[in-house]
């Protein structure tokens, strides 16, 4: 109540004061939010990588070394798929993939760029693919190379809007392949490319119209995401036996998992956060300085009150009190109307940039953190006023 | 008599750089309850001095001060301010009201000071303030008071805590002398109901209201006299 009063009394004062610790919560409160929106993004793309799968390639993700490096090594090649496929014992399912950029037309329309992907029928096992109609191609569709194939949500919307695909026969590279099922929504990686401008077919299909010398995607499920180090390590030895590579060489393939792209992201989001707790580190300092200042103010004016309320039996801890909780109010206050500007923005950041919705932690966080800030700038005033000295505060005017 | 106030040799010495000054130079004296005192002296002699340790807002350089039974010449902070709550009502002479606070706040201030509970609080302000007359005023803020209705608002606080002396600097020292009047009417008043007063004054007719006069001189008692018998005695004799 009391320190209601005192900040009401002063309400320009008090407002202009907490400008820093204004501009400090409504930093942290906007990066988290937006972060948490980064995230749940990267939650949601990366679910179609996999957390329990392994993509043998030629080509490390995110690797260290030269790319001449990588482009100089052999291939993937189908012979080491089935000697790898035949040995491996960890694994729930394996199978192979490789794409190409294709077009596609049905009647007059025509689509260029979409992602052809050639492989067997284990791949629905494999990479959880969901079917939204229709059905996945067969190991009979699959060995015999079928032209049959499954088309992302993007090429239905593009070609079947208002019909149904099933059954329909559409060109790819001027080969006919029959519709045979629709994969269900995917979304984009990382907000960069869709996932469902995509057709996937019998890989056999796939090397009579595309070639056999294309890059080769072995694909691994392990048995959970518990068991996946363990089917790496068979994975590393059976393909080094594979490639003919000595025991303690080094191997010359990639084996890629989600964990490198979640590696990569954390360095990522590591380093905004870093920026952004520095940027709302600095203002809070500047803001704590500011309300310090105005609390000393506050402290030599109200000297005589001081000495009034000693006189009357006022203890030290008292004033003290007194003093830290007038602080922590205009901090708190501050920390208000960040929030209370940070919410509609964060609605915006919503609207127009990417889902996401302000975490109740982070408005506890920031409450905290005003609170914190009031105590830290507040206290210094409040001891110079606790130890005044009754006579002499009385006699001040 | 029970004794509320009692000193021996109260000795205050302030130094300033090198220069040494006695304000107090051995006070001895003492106050009984229900007595009403004036506290007298020209600026310099000490007055000040002896009100602020009497008030026990400062404490003496040598000697012993007992308040109501309390030894207050060796206390802390903390302990002084504990003390101030409880045995003594300050009345100011420019009144000393929290100038933001309406006069009910101002009165309870000290009842939050000793832990009081809000609603005991209130309706013991609300006595205090009926008792100086100004129930009707109890949500004025001060600067909606005329200057005798702030003193007495100032008096409603010191009585508040039913305290063991009222100590009161000046008084009517900035009100016009009709105004008092009145406040020494209620102080007289206040008095006859069993309190102990204890004026700060150099006016002789604010002095006159008083038992005893304690005069002060260069920080010693210059006579210490009572001026008129308690009234309690002059009602016995008439009834004699």
């Amino acid at each position: 109540m009391i320190s209601f009063n005192a900040i009401k009394a002063n309400k320009m004062r008090s407002i202009l004061a907490t400008l820093g610790i204004v501009i400090g919560i409504m930093a942290v409160t906007i990066l988290q939010t937006a972060i948490e929106g980064i995230n749940l993004a990267f939650e949601k793309s990366i679910a179609s990588v996999g957390a329990d799968v392994l993509y043998v390639q030629k080509f490390e993700w995110f690797g260290k070394e030269d790319w001449e490096v990588y482009r100089n090594r052999k291939d993937i090649t189908m012979k080491q798929y089935n000697y790898l496929a035949n040995n491996l014992q960890s694994a729930e399912s394996v199978c192979p993939s490789a794409g190409a950029g294709g077009t596609v037309t049905y009647g007059e329309y025509s689509s260029e760029n979409v992602m052809i992907l050639g492989t067997t029928e284990e791949y629905q096992r494999t990479l959880g693919v969901g079917i939204d109609e229709g059905r996945f191609f067969t190991k009979r569709e699959s060995d015999g190379g079928w032209p049959v194939c499954i088309i992302g949500m993007d090429v239905k919307e593009a070609f079947f809007a208002n019909v149904n695909p099933i059954g329909k026969t559409i060109k790819v590279n001027g080969y006919n392949l029959k519709v045979i099922g629709v994969n269900e929504k995917m979304g984009s990686m990382l907000g960069l490319f869709s996932l469902d401008n995509r057709i996937l077919m019998p890989l056999n299909k796939f090397f009579k119209m595309f070639g056999t010398r294309r890059q080769l995607t072995i694909n691994v499920k392990a048995a959970g995401v518990e068991g996946i180090e363990d089917t790496k390590e068979e994975v590393k030895s059976i393909m080094m036996r594979a490639r003919r590579i000595p025991v303690g060489g080094k191997p010359d393939f990639g084996i890629n998992q989600q964990e490198a792209f979640r590696q990569t992201y954390d360095q990522l989001t590591g380093l905004i956060k870093a920026i952004g707790t520095a940027i709302t580190l600095l203002s809070l300092i500047v803001g704590s300085i500011g309300i310090a200042n105005i609390m000393f103010v506050s402290v030599k004016e109200r000297t005589k009150e001081i000495g009034i309320r000693k006189a009357i039996g006022a203890k030290r801890s008292t004033i003290l009190v007194q003093f830290l909780l007038e602080a922590v109010s205009i901090c708190l206050l501050g920390g208000f109307i960040g929030l209370a500007i940070a919410f509609p923005i964060s609605l915006m950041i919503n609207a127009y940039l990417l889902p996401t919705a302000m975490p109740m932690w982070v408005v506890a966080l920031a409450l905290v953190i005003s609170a914190i800030a009031g105590i830290v700038s507040g206290f210094f005033p409040a001891f110079q006023a606790s130890k005044l000295n009754p006579v002499d505060a009385l006699r001040y005017e | 008599m029970q004794e509320i106030i009692k000193t021996d040799n109260l000795v205050k010495l302030y130094v300033m750089g090198v220069e040494e000054l006695y304000a107090l130079k051995g006070i001895t004296m003492s106050i009984t309850k229900n007595e009403y005192v004036a506290i007298m002296g020209p600026s310099g002699s000490g007055k000040s001095t002896l009100m602020n340790i009497i008030g026990c807002l400062d404490v003496p350089t040598s000697g012993y001060y007992e308040l109501n039974g309390n030894n207050v010449s060796e206390m802390d902070d903390n302990e002084l301010a504990a003390i101030r709550n409880r045995e003594i009502g300050f009345v100011f002479q420019t009144f000393n009201l929290l100038p933001r606070s309406n006069a009910l706040h101002n009165v309870e201030l000290p009842l939050i000071y000793s832990g009081m509970s809000r609603h005991e609080r209130l309706e013991l302000a609300e006595q205090a303030l009926d008792q100086v007359g100004l129930k009707d005023r109890m949500l004025h803020k001060p600067n909606e008071l005329s200057g005798g209705q702030r003193q007495r608002v100032a008096i409603a606080r010191a009585l508040v805590n039913k305290p063991s002396i009222i100590l009161a600097d000046e008084p009517t020292g900035n009100l016009d002398s009709r105004t008092g009047d009145e406040i020494m009417q209620l102080f007289d008043e206040l008095h006859s109901k069993g309190n102990t007063i204890i004026l700060v004054t150099h006016e002789d007719f604010i002095a006159e209201h008083a038992e005893r006069v304690i005069r002060l001189k260069d920080g010693m008692i210059e006579f210490d006299k009572v001026v008129r018998p308690p009234k309690n005695i002059i009602i016995n004799e008439i009834q004699a």
